[in-house]
């Protein structure tokens, strides 16, 4: 009908499917917002060749050319090598892979299944769970958070690390540096699950009195129906938000841990070993490009997880401000 | 102010359950930590029947339970415990100096912060709708993406080797070019944080009737914007406090470690790397002291300078 046209507007009209869910309304606003695009297309290709590093980068982490030692960008070595003759840009995409399998693992473990699961189970089933599940994580609020992680890395680490089954893993999945990854995306997710789960809570809490819930109740739907179908659709927004700022400060952090020495160790790839490797006042008045270059790469992922960040919390949470 | 002393009551109730539990966690990890300091502190020269000794006497061989009842039966006296890596040292004779010097650089970029980022976000919404709004709020979001590990050896580069305007690195205290850059370095996030806070607060509290009512009645807007909005903005930053005092932490353990600082950070890789896990417990228990002490004091800050909180029975979240 022309005139219903007329008022919905140009964009919003979709004449195969009639109504549209909120969510996908809200994704076409992110997808009309230039700089998340830009943002969005970066993640994307860092993800991308942390995924198939063993495809896209030239050379291994550990391949050396020691005739090629400390270049600068050249044909054969794009962004240069460093002291060992190891080609800088295979280094920066392998590296990328370690912070690809952190930040998805601890967004998953962490991010989802502890942050909604404990939040939901708070925040619905109440009472003496919902006090264990909310002091603890008081507890868990209370430790510095940086402090604790290096600890836990520096004291659990090694045990966990020589742990037979996670070595047999590591050569079954062809992830160099496997037992690396868990012990830092364990102790991140030990942390990462608090905030979520005190938001997810509150939401659920005024949820659980809404006239839907108690009209489901009515007909006899499970619990687990109601959490389902009624609850998760209603808390995703937020949930979806919460990640998204909570990304840069996970892949931040391991970063941070393998800088210390407690996250991955080398020769496995990662950010941390670069720019630590790169760091110091001699490496950098020589060869600045063995900082800036994974410098460059990690301060263009943080950004992008911010800027994505925000947009999210934008599009998606139209009320809060 | 209504509610706030039983609100108090049960928050400072509260420390002493949550500071056990903080301990007990730090204390249990660090028995399960790889090498025996007392084998380390005994070099190569280890007699396995002197060894048990000193183990005895350390009470190293008694049960987990035992061991944490002890060491907060120490705690209680003020004992923080012996430091494995300084011998014969009490562990608060090594802390403390270096609390000292991490507090006053925290102090001096937790000043930077606040007068550099709230007339910058002030002024960021005042330009609503002009380039200069997005163009400064990008920038900030720029310096709160780069991690003080990059613009240490950044600054570094340009500061130092560069332009040869400052130290490479070193401590002199708070008057000394020394502390130019890692109060920078650690400022910047906390900046761009409290910019883009101040800035969005500006914008809703520049909407309100009684803004509209400053102007209808004939004041300038110089007035306006000082007297009207600007004070009803800085309300939520109070509460930030808390938020960058734990950003600023982190970052000066890294500030810290690149620029030779003495501090609390440079204590603790030190302290990670030689495996002297009293030193850490130690510091985690100070961090989790202050940041629970100053979270209180925030709220209570809260109450005075806004009377319109108040503490109901149970805060949600």
């Amino acid at each position: 009908m022309a005139s219903v046209d007329y008022v919905l507007g140009e964009d919003e009209v979709d004449r195969e499917r009639p109504s549209r869910g909120p969510f996908a309304l809200a994704m076409r606003r992110l997808l009309r917002k230039k700089i998340a695009v830009a943002a969005l297309i970066f993640i994307g290709v860092f993800y991308f060749c942390g995924l198939f590093a063993p495809v896209v980068a030239p050379h291994s982490f550990t391949d050396q050319d020691l005739d090629a030692v400390l270049q600068g960008p050249s044909l054969a070595h794009p962004l240069g090598t460093d002291k060992l003759g190891r080609d800088l840009m295979s280094r920066v995409i392998w590296a990328s892979r370690t912070t690809v399998v952190v930040t998805v693992a601890t967004l998953v473990t962490g991010g989802l299944v502890l942050a909604v699961g404990l939040g939901l189970l708070a925040g619905y089933v109440g009472g003496r769970v919902d006090t264990a599940i909310m002091r603890l994580g008081d507890v868990f609020f209370a430790l510095p958070g940086l402090p604790m992680l290096i600890m836990i890395n520096a004291t659990l680490g090694g045990r966990i690390r020589g742990m037979g089954w996670l070595q047999a893993m590591e050569d079954g999945l062809r992830i160099n540096g496997f037992p690396d990854y868990v012990v830092v995306f364990g102790a991140l997710s030990l942390f990462a699950w608090v905030g979520g789960a005190r938001l997810i809570r509150s939401q659920v809490l005024a949820l659980r009195e809404t006239e839907y819930v108690t009209a489901a109740k009515a007909m006899g739907a499970s619990t687990a129906r109601i959490i389902v179908h009624h609850l998760l659709p209603n808390v995703a927004n937020i949930v979806i938000v919460s990640l998204s700022v909570s990304l840069g400060a996970i892949a931040g952090t391991e970063i941070a841990l393998s800088w210390f020495g407690v996250g991955v160790q080398p020769p496995n790839p990662s950010f941390g070993v670069m720019l630590y490797e790169g760091g110091n006042i001699r490496t950098l008045q020589a060869n600045p490009h063995l900082l800036l270059v994974p410098g460059a790469v990690v301060a263009g992922l943080i950004f992008s997880f911010n800027l994505l960040g925000d947009a999210l919390t934008d599009v998606l949470t139209p009320h809060a401000r | 102010m209504q509610g706030l002393l039983p609100y108090l009551v049960r928050r400072l109730l509260w420390v002493p359950v949550i500071l056990l539990a903080v301990s007990f966690i730090a204390f249990a990890i660090t028995r399960f930590g790889p090498g025996d300091p007392v084998r380390v502190a005994m070099g190569q020269y280890s007699d396995p029947v002197v060894l048990e000794r000193v183990r005895h006497e350390e009470g190293l061989d008694k049960p987990l339970l035992q061991q944490y009842g002890i060491y907060v039966k120490n705690l209680a006296h003020g004992k923080l415990g012996e430091s494995f890596t300084y011998r014969n040292r009490d562990v608060s004779e090594v802390i403390f100096p270096k609390i000292w010097v991490s507090a006053r650089l925290g102090l001096v970029a937790m000043l930077i912060v606040f007068a550099v980022g709230v007339p910058l976000g002030v002024f960021a919404a005042l330009r609503q709708g002009t380039w200069a709004d997005p163009l400064s709020i990008s920038t900030l979001l720029v310096f709160q993406s780069i991690p003080v590990l990059i613009s240490v050896p950044l600054m570094q580069i340009v500061l130092v080797l560069k332009l040869h305007w400052l130290p490479a690195a070193g401590w002199g205290g708070i008057l000394d070019t020394h502390i130019v850059m890692p109060a920078l370095a650690i400022s910047l996030p906390g900046i761009a944080g409290v910019a883009r806070l101040t800035r969005a607060t500006m914008l809703s509290v520049l909407r309100e009737d009684y803004v509209r009512t400053a102007r209808a009645k004939g004041l300038g807007e110089f007035t306006v914007i000082t007297r009207h909005v600007v004070r009803n903005s800085l309300l939520p930053l109070v509460t930030v406090v808390g938020i960058s005092l734990a950003t600023l932490v982190e970052g000066a353990f890294f500030a810290e470690m690149l620029l030779g600082v003495p501090g609390i950070g440079q204590l603790a890789f030190q302290a990670v790397n030689g495996r002297d896990y009293n030193i850490i417990l130690a510091l985690i228990l100070i961090l989790t002291t202050t940041f629970i002490i100053a979270s209180i004091a925030i709220d209570i800050a809260y109450t005075i300078i806004d009377p319109r909180v108040r503490y109901e029975r149970r805060e949600i979240g």
